[in-house]
């Protein structure tokens, strides 16, 4: 097993991730960003870096304002993330399990 | 998924090139009629106000105007809008009953701020719908519900019969404000800091003549004059703590960039200012996702909440009086306050009678009261609709079925009333109000004209003393941009004093001459340590004074030696630099109130008494030759000399209308 000198991995979170195969690097969500947690990469056609996600607001609008469905999404820090209770069965889940259950559907009062 | 989080600190991100051309001491000279520092809600609707009658406008704004400042991801309830054509209540109703109508009202509410915004509220979300916001139920979803007008289809929040606060579809509201200034030909200046205000002749308490600007991206450098400023930044903010490591940015609840950048160089313009002492009780424990947490106020307003054993908490009226059914908490009787839990719960929680965690018990909410919590609200509401309704959704939380946690909170906090359990609660001890939200605060002080003292310098939104929000920032807003569009037209031509200008660019690139000294979130970290025990909840002259020293020697000893390695470090470094200013700027207004004050949240233990009839005022400061000037203004101003005695005819002789 390699060993490397790095610092300490940053807090509190990713903040922002990128899947790779679906972004076209069109920088809006960096653009859009009020904090610029996320960097224009030098090679132009890949995704945004994450550089700064210690300043992320968590709003959103990065997510929000992309072209590419799933191509970026937010995770809030595990010290973020709440809970609820199923009313009927008293099933309890939260934000990051480990076995979610099924995706809500439903779009919000005037749809995405 | 991947992220890239992990290959680009440290090390090998240091060999990494900045990947914005850098400019650092490149200077770009704009000149126009307005210039408004500080594109939210505020600034976008002075800026279209101001341009529509005419007036050449730029606008400059840390972020990118198409989603930045606190309402930059969103607005649900759309308040004060006493003018709508349902509303039972008029704005003069309104404003003489104001400390009961709303949670930021209190004896220190600036009340012609109020009524403006109570004339506007309703004019501005007209705007909106006309620049593309929903602020009516066209896809007939809520047909036949309490809180629907049939006729108009507009949707009501809270007092069912009063019908004064809209539900608005307001997710997008900055991306429908910024193309309405794009339309109207507005220059946007995106990144750009204002690092100070020229005055003319470079002598502050004269003339406001422009603002010199940083791009945050590049580190290029503006001039930009004009002949009337409107500011426009919020409310200074993370002074008190700055904690990125927990919960990133998340720890306040508005804008990061809410630094106090309009407050320290109108400040150090000679600008005058108010109730900068003010501050809030918090919560204490630390934050959740805003409007994110099972709640019975604010977005959440009127869910059913239960104890873990599925017990529901009863609610009360604002009497007192048990409530029977969940339709009572939206139909208060009229003039009075809107309903809430049982004012004993923290007892009756430590009592062992409810057992914590609390849920929001949203299936047991009507089909329409629950759809309009969480699919209109939370998801509408600023920074809900991808954080909360997105994620939460797919990660599977269906209102019709679950039941949202609310934060476990000691019993006291839990109990208190009222209070947003997500909201309030921001993480640290000695936390004051401008660490959480809604505190209705201190800002410059403006006349009926939403003048400064400073000719040429207009204010409007949360950097005015003593009103705050989103529909009070669009209402400011708008009323400020017909203001300065009517003074511009005899207003002379600007010009920027060289020295001036020469003398606040070589401050600003101090930082990135230097290889190393202290970073910015250390020296952030001090700062806010000087205003943790010198400033914190009790305060005394001996102590205040000492953080004042404090203040002083960091400002030469370690602030002297910030570094910055990129633009985006001098950015954050210069907001330090803005946030030691507003640190001794309250410092000094809590010297000059020698009264602690229950209605300010303001203790000074070497002036126990409270509230003395002789401190019922406004205590005002602001800088002249480096003197602080204290003064004072009466509770209620705004209807004595010079202005007119009425409401309506002060509205009626400045409005511009």
């Amino acid at each position: 097993m390699e060993a490397r000198m790095t610092p300490n991995p940053q807090t509190p979170c990713a903040a922002v991730l990128f899947d790779a195969a679906l972004c076209n690097g069109c920088n809006r969500c960096a653009d859009v960003c009020p904090n610029d947690v996320m960097v224009h990469d030098l090679d132009k056609g890949k995704h945004p870096v994450v550089l700064y996600p210690d300043e992320c607001w968590f709003c959103g609008c990065c997510v929000g304002h992309c072209p590419k469905p799933g191509a970026i999404r937010m995770e809030h820090p595990l010290s973020l993330r709440v809970g609820w209770k199923r009313k009927e069965t008293g099933e309890r889940f939260r934000i990051g399990m480990k076995n979610p259950p099924s995706p809500n559907t439903r779009p919000p009062v005037g749809g995405w | 998924m991947t992220s890239r989080v992990s290959e680009t600190v440290g090390p090998e991100c240091d060999r990494e090139p900045w990947p914005y051309p850098v400019g650092y001491g490149h200077e770009t000279e704009l000149s126009a009629d307005v210039l408004v520092v500080g594109g939210g809600i505020a600034g976008c609707h002075a800026a279209i106000s101001a341009a529509r009658r005419g007036a050449k406008v730029i606008v400059i704004d840390k972020g990118a105007v198409v989603r930045s400042g606190s309402g930059g991801a969103g607005v649900d309830h759309w308040g004060g809008a006493f003018t709508n054509p349902c509303s039972k209540i008029t704005p003069e109703e309104a404003i003489a009953k104001s400390d009961e109508h709303s949670p930021m009202s209190s004896a220190y509410a600036v009340k012609h701020i109020q009524y403006i915004t109570f004339k506007e509220s309703w004019d501005a979300a007209l705007d909106m719908e006309d620049w593309g916001m929903a602020i009516r139920d066209e896809d007939d979803d809520f047909v036949g519900a309490d809180f629907r007008d049939e006729e108009t289809k507009l949707l009501f929040a809270y007092d069912y019969d009063a019908r004064t606060v809209l539900r608005v579809q307001g997710a997008d509201v900055k991306v429908y404000l910024h193309r309405e200034m794009k339309r109207l030909g507005i220059t946007i200046l995106d990144r750009v800091m204002a690092t100070s205000l020229l005055s003319e002749g470079g002598k502050p308490g004269g003339r406001v003549v422009g603002a010199t600007g940083l791009n945050v991206r590049t580190g290029e450098f503006y001039v930009l004059k004009a002949k009337a400023i409107i500011l426009t930044t919020g409310q200074p903010l993370r002074i008190w703590v700055f904690n990125t490591e927990l919960a990133g940015s998340y720890t306040a609840h508005d804008d990061p960039n809410c630094a106090g950048d309009g407050c320290a160089i109108a400040w150090r313009a000679g600008a005058e200012f108010a109730l900068m002492e003010r501050s809030m009780d918090s919560s204490g424990p630390f934050r959740y996702p805003a409007y994110g947490t099972g709640n019975p106020t604010n977005t959440w307003y009127g869910c059913s909440i239960v104890d873990a054993n599925g017990k529901e908490i009863p609610w009360v009226d604002s009497d007192g009086a048990l409530l029977t059914t969940i339709e009572q908490r939206f139909h208060p009787k009229p003039g009075k306050g809107l309903a809430r839990l049982i004012p004993d719960l923290a007892e009756r929680i430590k009592s062992g009678e409810f057992a914590l965690p609390l849920y929001a018990d949203l299936p047991a909410m009507p089909e329409h009261e629950r759809r309009a919590i969480f699919g209109l609200m939370v998801c509408h509401e600023g920074k809900t609709r991808i954080p909360i309704y997105k994620t939460y959704t797919e990660a599977g939380f269906d209102p019709d079925q679950d039941m949202l946690q609310a934060n476990v909170l000691p019993a006291e906090v839990t109990g208190r009333i009222p209070v947003w359990w997500d909201v309030k609660s921001s993480g640290a001890s000695a936390v004051q109000w401008r660490e959480t939200a809604f505190g209705g605060g201190g800002g410059l002080l403006v006349d009926w004209d939403m003048k400064t003292n400073l000719e040429g310098l207009y204010a409007a939104g949360n950097q005015v003393t003593g009103y705050m929000g989103h529909v009070s920032a669009a209402a400011t807003g708008r009323y400020a941009g017909r203001k300065v569009a009517e003074y511009v037209r005899t207003a002379p031509d600007p010009v920027a004093d060289r020295l001036q200008v020469d003398t606040e660019k070589e401050r600003v690139y101090r930082p990135v001459a230097r290889e190393d000294g202290i970073g910015w979130k250390e020296l952030q970290a001090g700062v806010s340590r000087i205003m943790q025990d010198y400033c914190g909840r009790e305060k005394s002259e001996t102590v205040l004074r000492k953080g004042l020293e404090w203040l002083a020697s960091i400002e030469e000893s370690e602030a002297a030696r910030a570094y910055a390695r990129n633009p985006h470090e001098l950015w954050r470094t210069l907001e330090v630099m803005v946030r030691m200013t507003v640190s001794e700027m309250i410092i000094h207004a809590s010297l000059a109130r020698r009264a602690s004050s229950k209605d300010l949240d303001f203790w000074r233990f070497d002036y126990p008494e409270l509230d003395p009839p002789e401190w019922k005022k406004f205590v005002t400061t602001r800088l002249d030759e480096g003197v602080v000037k204290v003064g004072d203004r009466p509770l209620g101003f705004w209807l004595e000399e010079p202005y007119a005695a009425s409401y309506e005819e002060n509205y009626r002789l400045h409005s511009a209308r």
